[in-house]
């Protein structure tokens, strides 16, 4: 090879890098940069800039109730999906037994179905379950949790399985050779080793049980709007900044909780 | 400390046996190390002692204890890793407390000992330090302390020295045995690694296929091996198949008539230690055995001079001589003679099966 070819490597690859960058950052950058124009209609070039359409979001009772409600959703199931999670994928990385593939696989699903199909399976499933018992399902809460729940399972299944599969089981002996029984071990080693991984399935579930559309949309009841929801009701009628505000409020949440958590395990080294 | 035995353990995975009847007894404050090729059921049978492996059959007694059937946390042993398995997110002090905390030792008890177990190992300016900036060797030594720190009845060692590099692995083999020695540890080692072995114990156990092959001294293993395995894995041995033709009377496969001593009249498999054949320009007079051959390869060790001398068109023995100043060193294609007394060669009767990578290996050609 050349010595022109050899330095040529190193850009190439940076340059590749740097356009995917601009491809991802490229519409966040514009929302941005829109959420502060002043004009109602958005156009080029802006007419001037305002907070205004910040402002208007507190002023509105869909936006504010929308984001609590998703809120708490994202919460309730990023915790019942690390309770179903966790112990999943221990049976999947530590017990050989017949289907264990299958199974790995069927935890999976949800992330390989599209959200329509599985929002209108559920919400099939919910009116058939709810005219067997006579409960009231369709459109409960505990019914959209229970939908959330299972978008949440994939990552934690996937992300725990990934940490456990990389954790040097002689330690967890060491530990119970020292006197530590199975809980103990369990807790005093074997979590902590794999607590990067769990907190980053903690945070991917959020994520995506936080921004999930489609899902949702057969789930939700009367009166009951997740943010997602009252964004795509809001776009209906309206195309003013607002939206862009909006969005802009969730990718600062979201990077927030991000670079918190990275304070304190390095995601950087599981994902 | 006390003493353990280990009174007929098999253990069966399905159709395997991993380990078949393993008996041992061994006194308190003695260092044991079970030998053998990867797979021979060394590692299984320790695992069985510290409670990670439930033996199919047999009995495990620690002191007056059976523990046989209890979990591996109720064991009291001290088990040390290859792999070190030192707890990650904990650091040296940490890491050696965690034993003494879960027998809730009280905390001036524990940084007592805690500090007793580095100091042990020449750790203790190393104790707030995580594993991972820790070299292999001081890891090593950290897993070491652990292992000692709650004073355990009997301490395991699962190849503790093979991630280390060869010279470090000299010292701390040294380090390791005065260590055991001064606080009369009753001790159990695993290795592959015969150097190793024959360094470090007070007896020897040759495992293979899951058996015991013979238990004894360095000195009971190499002078008198019980079988052409041993004879393999044990020190090295050019072995020249035949038969004993009459008592002291060998006949080679390649037509070779050889002294050898005693034995019983059959197919049997004659046994040559490198060192104990003589390798002379001139023949050599009055020894039982003086053949001529031709040097097929010579290997320069520096103390001493290896090579492979052609003495029949089928048979080759391995001489080692030591490289005296001055002394002639072979060439390759050379005419020697080869020579030995009958009683430096030892007969196994019998046709035996080529069993485990320790004998092919060491197979003469």
């Amino acid at each position: 090879m050349s010595r022109a070819g050899i330095r040529l490597g190193p850009w190439a690859l940076k340059g590749s890098a740097a356009i995917t960058l601009a491809y991802i950052l490229t519409p966040l950058v514009f929302v941005t940069w829109l959420s502060f124009f002043r004009q109602e209609i958005p156009s080029f070039p802006p007419e001037g800039y305002s907070l205004r359409w910040f402002a208007a979001i507190a002023g509105n009772d869909r936006f504010v109730s929308g984001f609590l409600l998703s809120l708490q959703l994202a919460v309730i199931a990023t915790g019942i999906g690390l309770c179903l999670g966790l112990p999943a994928a221990l049976c999947l990385s530590r017990i050989r037994f017949r289907g264990r593939e299958a199974l790995n696989s069927l935890l999976l699903l949800p992330l390989v179905v599209p959200g329509i199909v599985l929002g209108i399976a559920l919400y099939v499933f919910h009116v058939e379950a709810e005219i067997a018992t006579s409960l009231p399902i369709v459109g409960s809460l505990g019914g959209l949790i229970a939908g959330h729940v299972l978008i949440v399972i994939p990552w934690t299944v996937r992300l725990v399985t990934a940490s456990l599969a990389g954790l040097d089981r002689s330690i967890e002996e060491a530990a119970q050779s020292l006197g530590a029984d199975r809980l103990t071990t369990f807790r005093r080693v074997t979590l902590p080793a794999i607590r990067p991984g769990v907190v980053a399935a903690a945070l991917f579930g959020f994520v995506s049980s936080f921004g999930n559309l489609e899902m949702s949309l057969f789930l939700v009841g009367p009166g009951r709007t997740t943010l997602p929801i009252a964004i795509i009701q809001y776009l209906e009628w309206k195309i003013d900044p607002t939206i862009a505000a909006v969005s802009v409020l969730q990718i600062l949440l979201i990077a927030a909780v991000m670079l918190l958590t990275d304070r304190f395990v390095k995601i950087s080294r599981v994902v | 400390m006390a003493r353990l035995q280990i009174d007929g353990i098999t253990k069966r995975y399905g159709e395997v046996h991993a380990v078949r009847d393993v008996t041992l007894d061994i006194a308190d404050g003695e260092l044991v190390v079970l030998l053998g090729p990867s797979g021979c059921g060394k590692t299984t049978t320790l695992r069985v002692v510290a409670g990670f492996a439930e033996p199919t059959s047999g009995a495990v007694r620690l002191g007056e204890r059976d523990i046989t059937r209890l979990p591996p946390w109720k064991r009291n042993a001290g088990l040390v890793f290859q792999s070190y398995a030192l707890f990650p997110h904990l650091t040296v002090a940490q890491n050696v407390a965690f034993g003494l905390e879960m027998r809730n030792a009280g905390a001036a008890e524990t940084a007592g000992r805690v500090s007793d177990a580095l100091r042990l190992v020449r750790l203790e300016h190393l104790s707030e330090r995580l594993p991972r900036q820790l070299s292999g060797g001081q890891q090593q030594r950290v897993a070491l302390a652990r292992a000692l720190a709650f004073h355990p009845e009997v301490l395991l060692l699962d190849e503790p020295l093979s991630n280390l590099d060869a010279k470090l692995r000299q010292e701390v083999r040294v380090e390791i045995r005065e260590l055991q020695r001064k606080l009369g540890l009753t001790t159990v080692m695993v290795t592959h690694d015969q150097e190793e072995a024959l360094t470090m114990a007070d007896r020897l156990v040759v495992m293979n296929d899951g058996a015991v092959r013979q238990v004894g001294t360095q000195q009971d293993l190499y002078e008198h091996p019980v079988d052409r395995f041993v004879a393999g894995f044990v020190g090295r041995s050019t072995f020249i198949e035949g038969e004993v033709e009459a008592p002291g009377r060998f006949r080679s496969a390649g037509g070779l008539a050889l002294a050898c001593n005693g034995a019983s009249v059959g197919p049997a498999t004659l046994a040559l230690r490198p060192e104990r054949i003589a390798v002379d320009m001139a023949p050599h007079a009055g020894v039982d055995n003086n053949l001529p051959g031709v040097v097929e390869f010579v290997s320069y060790l520096g103390p001493a001079i290896d090579m492979h001398v052609r003495i029949s068109a089928e048979e080759r023995v391995v001489a080692q001589v030591p490289n005296r100043a001055g002394g002639p060193v072979p060439k390759v294609g050379e005419q020697v003679h080869v020579g030995w007394p009958a009683g430096n060669g030892i007969v196994f009767p019998g046709v035996e099966p080529v069993t485990g990578n320790g004998t092919s290996e060491r197979r003469s050609q």
